[in-house]
């Protein structure tokens, strides 16, 4: 695949007149998709798709657009020079424009994984295995995701990876559930066995009768996958250049007021330790690390190409969005294993779900509990807790009532397949916080 | 299926790169021996949907003993048909460059104050082409032409921040650049700029249980949550319990519930030509026709195609859907409308002693069964004493689904219905975003939990 497209940037070079410039983006992958319910398959299925985006440059203007591949070369071939074609009339009618900035120093770079994958259906027949007498729903997704960057000045980058994510439940009654995933490059049935074992064992207390707890402040502790909807919310707009520039930044109160988290929190975009490309699509390399904020305080941002001309930064590699890829947070000292007892009397939350701002200047978030939820009695699980709301804000909770964080972290990799599987991870702590307040 | 975009923006006075995309691939789905087995490709020569096909058939065959329930073709085995979208102003009809004046001029009008530090016009154009065809000769053709425009302005002063925008992205709609005259995309710079500085000197919505006037561009996202997701079959069976989650709903509901007040009446309606979600056919071959779901206040019917009614013995509706050619259909909401009442505007104001109203959805959150939700929008004013009163920031409100749409006190009438939609409703295992159309009036809801920012 590489290669194809090498051959398909080779021909672009030859579409180009006069002074044009193209930078070009590559995504494929072939991956398998099995969703389970009720312990029984869903929908099985294999997906196929290329895709290939264009930036045709001359001077200062530039008409960009994309298309599928069909992996058939002249038709390609053709579909491309009609994309050109396309661009550059386009062109004629835009103006310069002044935040125009792609790579112009090729700095060519090559990672391509070895495939370890699994047969699917192999994989299918363990994970129905592990479903009999149980309620197993979910979905397993395998396959290669391959990214290319390339430009008419010669620059090639090219990432790809063969991985596998299993991300499922077992239900035990109404919305109660153990949630659990299995993601990686290796699979190995003992592992997927021991972690399909884990959750298998919060089942016998998700069965007993779900208690409901009213409205209040109450000592919680956040697992990874929990603490990870509430980065994540930060992650959409709370890190970018552009954002902090607008004052649209979930962050404000850090660059206006000065506030800042618990200095035990320290945040980064760490590409090194993650699984996305090292590359964005203007050609720019990501750096292995950017600190985002560094114990508690906010210390950078994520940069793109067009917000370096717009607000005279140098860029750090970051993409259009300027969100994070592969985000991590600094582990802090609490043992897993002492969690219970430093938890307390309070509430074990395993997951949250479906966050957003309730006051976005002031960094106030909603969500909900969800999954596996636990009411904990002096360092012991009590009972499943019925979901409630919550409604805080991130400098409480990860400021002044972040109580601790633990000293092991989980590297989770995003099991998201809108558009294409991706490429995103996050390694991130527990966390225990007082005075976690629901409403309802 | 064969879909083009292409979108024209302008931010903070410069044009954006033009944008287009070319999306052009087929999926392939076989059922045999109970199995069901899908394989999508872009390569659409023989060879390849050849391969695709034995893909699919392997998936058929492997699963059957083991599926969630035994597959059959659909029954429609053999439909014909045609559909088209209505465009009056096609888009490829105006210059490129008249289009990108457009959103440079309507982005340069936004820009009235110091304070606004991010403004943008944008306007998006997909034109979708999809064939359906079975082995028994079934062929189905249908043609979309949709139309999406957006238009914000953020103001800032110290540590607080409010946008604005038109309608929060929600004036999309089916047809051709007509759909900007429906949205009031060349009239509404002025007053975006105008209510985002009102916004900063607002003081905070008070918090309270009190009566709730909702515009079509918040109730457009209230309907989407709390009836659309809740109702749809599959989540019902359970298919959606990782990810999306499932409802409070249950088989046993339909024909007998009293989902809300008898004000509510809710139709799945994909016979509106200009509503963003309209066909005529879903994506199982089955022909689409209005039908009611709730009437009256009674839950009637869910929202599930032919494949889930089939694994839970109820009728449903056509909307078996997928985004592209790249995903397998899975019950989507397409067009759901909240029917129009009898009540103008100004006479649902009128019936408010205390209360709020809030224009255009920002922040949506809602729980996995469906139940607890909170909303917030953009822009609210006071009502007391039945009159529309000062301007308040940060509005938000929370409740449950079960209770709220008992609580429907007042419905608009024909005249303040507005056609609002989602161009990214997100869903399913793997993810798939699809566009969905939602059309409602303003509406009156009592005693709710009301709040403002912190």
């Amino acid at each position: 695949m590489r290669e194809y497209f090498g051959e398909l940037a080779a021909f672009l070079d030859g579409e180009l007149t006069g002074d044009e410039v193209y930078t070009a983006g590559y995504r494929a992958e072939d991956s398998d998709f099995v969703r389970f319910n009720q312990s029984g398959v869903r929908q099985a299925g294999s997906v196929s798709q290329r895709s290939l985006s264009l930036d045709l440059i001359e001077g200062r203007r530039h008409a960009t657009g994309s298309l599928t591949l069909t992996g058939q070369a002249a038709i390609d071939r053709e579909r491309l020079r009609a994309l050109v074609r396309d661009l550059r009339a386009k062109r004629e009618h835009v103006p310069d424009d002044p935040l125009l900035l792609y790579a112009t120093d090729p700095q060519s770079t090559v990672h391509a994984a070895e495939d370890r994958l699994p047969d699917s259906h192999e994989v299918v027949e363990q994970v129905l295995s592990q479903g009999t007498g149980r309620d197993l729903v979910g979905v397993y997704a395998s396959g290669g995701t391959h990214r290319g960057f390339a430009n008419s000045l010669g620059q090639h980058n090219w990432d790809s990876r063969y991985s596998f994510n299993l991300d499922w439940s077992f239900y035990s009654q109404g919305d109660k559930a153990a949630k659990a995933s299995y993601a990686g490059f290796d699979w190995s049935a003992d592992d997927f066995q021991e972690r399909a074992q884990g959750a298998a064992e919060q089942l016998s207390v998700l069965a007993q009768p779900a208690r409901t707890i009213p409205p209040g402040g109450y000592r919680v502790y956040l697992a990874p996958a929990a603490l990870l909807e509430i980065v994540g919310m930060l992650s959409w707009g709370g890190f970018g250049l552009r954002a902090h520039r607008t004052k649209t930044t979930p962050l404000l109160r850090m660059i206006e007021e000065g506030a800042t988290l618990d200095a035990s929190v320290t945040i980064a975009e760490n590409i090194e330790d993650g699984i996305a490309p090292g590359f964005q699509e203007a050609g720019f390399l990501r750096p292995p690390r950017v600190n985002l904020i560094v114990d508690g305080a906010y210390e950078d941002t994520l940069v793109s190409p067009r917000s370096s001309l717009e607000y005279g930064v140098p860029t750090n590699g970051a993409s259009a969005a300027e969100s994070p890829v592969s985000i991590e947070l600094a582990a802090g000292r609490v043992p897993r294993s002492a969690v219970l007892a430093e938890l307390g009397t309070g509430i074990f939350i395993s997951n949250l779900w479906y966050l957003n701002y309730s006051d976005r200047s002031r960094c106030r978030t909603t969500g909900m509990t969800r999954f596996a939820t636990f009411w904990v009695e002096n360092g012991v699980i009590q009972a499943p807790l019925n979901v409630m709301r919550f409604d805080e804000t991130v400098f409480r909770m990860l400021g002044e009532n972040l109580s601790g964080l633990t000293r092991e972290r989980e590297l989770l990799l995003d099991s998201g397949t809108y558009g294409g599987r991706s490429t995103s991870s996050a390694n991130l702590p527990g966390a225990l916080v007082d005075d976690f307040v629901l409403t309802l | 299926m064969h879909q083009k975009l292409e979108s024209v923006a302008a931010r903070r006075d410069v044009v954006q790169p033009v944008r287009s995309n070319d999306d052009l691939g087929a999926m392939l789905t076989v059922i045999d021996g109970g199995g069901l087995g899908y394989a999508a490709t872009a390569d659409l020569s023989r060879e390849g949907l050849r391969r695709a096909g034995e893909l699919a058939r392997e998936w058929a065959r492997r699963t059957a003993e083991r599926s969630v329930t035994r597959f059959e073709p659909p029954a429609e085995r053999a439909p014909t048909g045609r559909y088209q979208s209505d465009v009056e102003q096609p888009w490829q009809d105006i210059p490129l460059s008249e289009r990108i004046e457009r959103v440079r001029r309507e982005c340069a009008r936004l820009k009235t104050d110091a304070r606004i530090l991010d403004w943008s016009a944008e306007l998006w154009q997909v034109a979708e082409d999809t064939l359906y065809l079975t082995s028994e000769g079934g062929r189905i053709e249908q043609r979309f032409s949709l139309i999406v425009p957006d238009m914000r302005a953020t103001a800032n002063y110290k540590s607080e921040t409010q946008t604005r925008s038109l309608g929060g992205g929600a004036f999309c709609g089916q047809g051709g650049l007509e759909r900007l005259d429906d949205a009031g995309f060349d009239e509404a710079a002025p007053r975006i700029a105008r209510e985002a500085l009102a916004l900063l000197d607002a003081p905070n919505c008070p918090s309270g249980v009190q009566d709730l006037l909702l515009a079509p561009d918040q109730m457009y996202l209230q309907i989407h949550e709390s009836i659309g997701h809740p109702l749809e079959l599959d989540r019902i069976l359970g298919d959606e319990r990782n990810y999306a989650g499932t409802s409070f709903v249950t088989l046993d509901m339909f024909g007998s519930y009293r989902y809300g007040s008898d004000l509510l009446n809710v139709s799945f309606d994909p016979t509106l030509p200009e509503q963003l979600a309209s066909y005529a056919y879903d994506d199982e071959g089955t022909p689409a026709r209005k039908e009611y779901v709730i009437q009256h206040g009674l839950l009637l019917r869910p929202l599930g195609g032919a494949s889930s009614q089939a694994r839970a013995g109820i009728g449903g509706v056509a909307n078996a859907r997928a985004t592209s050619w790249n995903r397998p259909p899975i019950d989507r909401m397409a067009n759901l409308n909240l029917e129009p009442g009898d009540s103008s505007f100004e006479e649902l104001v009128g019936e408010v002693e205390h209360g709020v109203y809030m224009e255009t959805n920002r922040s949506w959150s809602i729980d996995d069964s469906r139940n607890k939700f909170q909303f917030g929008c953009e822009y609210a004013r006071l009502i007391r004493d039945g009159e529309l009163g000062p301007v308040v920031r940060n509005p938000n409100y929370r409740g449950i689904s079960s209770s709220f749409w008992r609580s429907l006190s007042g419905v608009g009438d024909r005249a303040s219905v507005r056609m609002m939609g989602s161009p990214s409703c997100g869903k399913g295992e793997p993810n798939q975003a699809i566009r969905v159309g939602h059309a409602a009036p303003a509406c009156l809801f009592r005693g709710v939990d009301v709040f403002g920012g912190a």
